[in-house]
């Protein structure tokens, strides 16, 4: 095993740690500041994969088609805030997983009747074709490379964005007293669907650059979601650092599995044999990992006080 | 007439239907029907396992799936071994009896559900949710990428398993043996809610802090009643795969234990028989939509929203009116 | 003399740089009424919650009948015989008056993994729940949901429910609270006569109650206790008159 082959699953682990956070940062923030739990936010990566790849085809842009897609996912998760999410605060949990869950239903069976059954393909933008060289001789994609960089792009953004501004006070007075944020006036309603917008389009834009990677289809956000579910988890529900951490996390304990448990496996048994079982211990790795963190932590790694 | 009393001509409304119509539809000759009645039975069955934990515990299990997919190999498994002559692991003599597989599937659901329950009952609320969510995943793709019995394929069970004295090939013995272990469920539900385990478990759901105060530990309480609530669904779950003869990854997906959970609301939570009101109607609704629209799933996303924002208590509650309790 | 059945030496609890419980020994003896008093903020509460096991002490330990009470839990706790009540009612809201107690009495029997025979004809339980439900003057209410009991019933009702435990200390927290006078009084002369069976400590604001009740007071202010004696000698204790009953004058 080389140098260059361990760097670049390291990255490609990173790289699924970036797209991890996207989606898990929405989720975690919601729930935050509503104290909602959302299934649907998997449809809202959905939809902005697919308003992605049909823009791109129409226009043979990528970039119109990226705008698109923080469009069209924010859109939806406005309009979903204003008509369905918002009767949902006062309910109980079960209540909104299975409200959500209805969503789910809704708006893949939409989807694919607006877009058919069959997958559609995007394509990685000009500027990002090609790869770079690693250290060791190895090369690596430029576009994984790039949004491994709007990962940290985003992170940061969203820490400016809460610690700085006053709409994130709003959201951080948000997620500690809702009464009192009401009581000095801030509409709570609208912040309410700005929080949920900001959430959607994170979550649209980690399924326009993934798209480019894998094909666009219906379906796509449920395992996107659970995995970003096993991140907040970890990380701690309510908490974007947690989101963080928890999501590099799991994306880099993933991809290294998948690529190392066989080989560890193979000096203890014979090589067919321990490309199944690594394969199957692989897959089940990140749930075990959470498993022994909740052991521990049940609240997770950077739970609020909440 | 009191809401108590209209809740039982409801429920036995219910019960009468479930049977006449796999009768009825057997003498006309359309075993179709039976099947589908089979399958509302096992659906209400494995729907009456989670209602312990959920209705009774208020324990959100998003993750009964897995018991209900490990029933489902669990007879898939014993059909295999037992098909090829081959012993199953641990020097088991395979069989095809189903007392023996329900029994296996029964003890295996109760096993696991033990430590998946000991670490996700450490929190509550939406942790709950999403770690049984994710517990079930991992059962999920283990199934998915294990290749022995069939992955991600899934593995089919070519003569469905026997059970004495039945010719449990033939549409309507089969429909009648389910019923029976549903019945078996729904009285099993009934004793355990008005039992002193019950009592300890409901009170555990309504003010934790209560059961503490008067020394009973809740985790205990809640620990046992989701191994049994799981090894009730793995029980349908056998059921389900000799129903289908078949047994697949997606047995085991959360998808299904998201179907399990609208099983319960669509009835009414808590309810002896809000499950199998409500799998009547979800597979009513599957097959009438389903003839209609191959967009089926869409309306029955609309039909739930609706019932979830609309009408709280499910539909013994819109028939029945509000449960009572004493 | 005997040892007390319950006995707090030198317990701390700090909340960040707030010093909750700072320092507080006290003890609880058989056949006495122990009343703890002070101002709001005093660390009632935080004390109350680190008896009960819901709250962890930084140091200091709890005795209860010899044995230290540290990492067990609440439930345990009650089981070993501590029995207490809350300051803001805490029952199973669906549950009836009746099935509220009766919860009580299977835990005391120890037999709560019964899955099979219904509870509701069960004499062993209904018999003596519906016995303390008549010592609280409750029986006539035993059907109602307990959400459906007036504020005055649910305080009776938890009153029951620490009864049908028959622990072997009591702990109320507030009991009075919310009564109107004429409860206030009727319960003052039920606590009168339970001191017999178990001692109790008593957490209350109600200071007619307390003065009438009492054979020890013990005053929290701050965290610390300033005073502990009779009913007299906390009348006549001056550090107890500024600091606290300077307050109400």
């Amino acid at each position: 095993m080389s140098a260059a082959l361990l760097i670049e699953q390291l990255l490609n682990g990173l790289q699924l740690g970036v797209m991890l956070f996207l989606i898990a940062a929405g989720l975690t923030l919601i729930f935050g500041v509503m104290g909602l739990i959302n299934l649907a936010h998997g449809s809202l990566y959905m939809i902005g994969a697919f308003a992605c790849a049909a823009v791109a085809a129409a226009t043979g842009s990528f970039w119109l088609g990226l705008a698109a897609s923080l469009g069209a996912a924010a859109a939806a998760g406005a309009l979903m805030e204003v008509a369905i999410i918002r009767r949902l605060y006062e309910r109980d949990h079960l209540d909104q997983v299975l409200a959500t869950f209805a969503l789910i239903l809704i708006l893949s069976e939409g989807t694919r009747w607006l877009f058919g059954s069959f997958p559609l393909y995007l394509d990685i933008p000009p500027l990002l074709q090609g790869a770079v060289p690693l250290p060791g001789g190895g090369q690596y994609q430029l576009y994984r490379l790039a949004i491994i960089g709007v990962g940290i792009v985003v992170a940061v953004g969203l820490y400016l964005l809460i610690s700085r501004t006053r709409l994130g006070m709003r959201i951080r007075a948000g997620e500690s007293d809702r009464e009192m944020i009401a009581a000095l006036g801030v509409d709570i309603r609208t912040l309410y669907t700005v929080v949920f917008a900001l959430g959607a389009a994170l979550a649209g834009l980690a399924g326009a650059l993934v798209g480019a990677l894998q094909s666009v289809q219906v379906g796509m956000g449920e395992p996107a979601l659970i995995l970003a579910f096993v991140v907040i988890v970890i990380g701690g529900i309510g908490s974007i650092k947690g989101a963080l951490v928890g999501a590099i996390l799991v994306g880099v304990v993933d991809t290294m599995g998948r690529f190392l448990l066989p080989k560890l496996l193979a000096l203890t048994m014979p090589a067919s044999q321990a490309n199944l079982v690594g394969a199957a211990l692989a897959s089940m790795l990140i749930y075990i990992v959470m498993a022994l963190i909740l052991a521990l932590r049940p609240r997770g790694l950077f739970a609020g006080q909440a | 007439m009191t809401a108590l009393s209209r809740e039982t001509l409801v429920s036995a409304l219910l019960l009468v239907l479930l049977v006449a119509i796999p009768v009825a539809a057997t003498m006309v000759g359309e075993p179709f029907y039976v099947t589908l009645a089979t399958r509302i039975a096992i659906l209400a069955l494995a729907a009456v396992g989670l209602n312990i934990a959920l209705g009774l515990g208020g324990l959100v299990s998003f993750g009964h799936a897995a018991f209900f997919g490990l029933g489902g190999y669990v007879a898939g498994i014993f059909a295999t071994h037992a098909f090829n002559g081959e012993p199953l692991p641990f020097g088991l003599a395979a069989t095809t009896s189903m007392p023996v597989i329900w029994l296996s599937a029964m003890a295996l659901c109760g096993l696991v559900a033990l430590p998946i329950g000991a670490i996700s009952l450490r929190t509550s609320g939406v942790y709950f949710i999403m770690i049984t969510l994710a517990f079930a995943q991992m059962i999920y793709y283990f199934a998915v990428s294990w290749p022995s019995y069939g992955g991600e394929d899934g593995l089919s069970i070519y003569v469905r398993n026997s059970f004495p004295g039945l010719n449990t090939a033939q549409p309507l013995p089969y429909f009648l043996l389910c019923l029976g272990v549903l019945v078996a469920g729904l009285v099993l539900f009934q004793l355990i809610k008005g039992s002193r385990f019950g009592t300890a478990l409901e009170a555990s759901r309504q003010n934790p802090t209560r059961l503490a105060a008067v020394g009973i530990a809740p985790f205990g309480i809640r620990l046992v009643a989701f191994a049994v609530s799981a090894m009730v669904t793995g029980l349908a779950g056998a059921l389900f795969a000799d129903l289908n003869r078949f047994v697949s990854p997606s047995m085991l997906s959360w998808h299904m234990s998201g179907e399990l959970i609208v099983l319960i609301i669509l009835g009414g939570k808590g309810r002896l028989f809000g499950p199998l009101a409500g799998a009547m109607v979800y597979v009513l609704f599957e097959y009438a939509l389903g003839g209609i629209t191959e967009r089926w799933q869409f309306f029955l996303g609309l039909i739930l929203l609706g019932v979830v924002l609309f009408a709280r208590g499910g539909l013994l509650g819109l028939l029945a009116g509000k449960a009572r309790h004493g | 003399m005997a040892e007390p059945v319950l006995q707090l030496s030198d317990l701390r609890k700090s909340f960040g740089a707030l010093k909750a419980t700072d320092g507080v020994s006290l003890d609880l003896r058989g056949g006495e009424i122990h009343a703890l008093i002070g101002p709001n903020g005093a660390g009632k509460s935080t004390l109350i919650h680190q008896i009960c096991g819901s709250i962890r002490p930084d140091s200091g330990t709890i005795r209860f009948l010899g044995e230290d009470m540290a990492g067990l839990d609440m439930a345990a706790r009650v089981r070993r015989g501590l029995g207490r009540s809350f300051q803001i009612s805490s029952l199973a809201p669906e549950f009836s008056a009746l099935r509220n107690v009766m919860l009580a009495v299977q835990a005391r029997q120890g037999s709560s993994f019964r899955f099979l025979r219904p509870v509701a004809s069960d004499g062993s339980l209904t018999g003596p729940a519906m016995t303390m439900l008549e010592r609280v003057g409750l029986e006539a209410r035993a059907k109602v949901p307990a959400a459906e009991l007036s504020h005055g019933e649910r305080r009776q009702l938890e009153i029951a429910i620490a009864l049908a435990l028959g622990p072997k200390a009591f702990l109320f927290d507030e009991p009075m609270a919310g009564l109107g006078p004429e409860g206030s009084k009727r319960l003052t002369g039920f606590l009168d006569g339970l001191r017999h069976e178990a001692p109790i400590l008593l957490v209350e604001h109600d200071m007619d109650a307390v003065f009438a009740l009492a054979d020890r007071i013990s005053v929290l202010v701050y965290g610390r206790i300033i005073a502990t004696g009779t009913v007299a000698e906390i009348r006549s204790d001056p550090e107890v008159r500024r600091a606290y009953l300077g307050d109400a004058a």
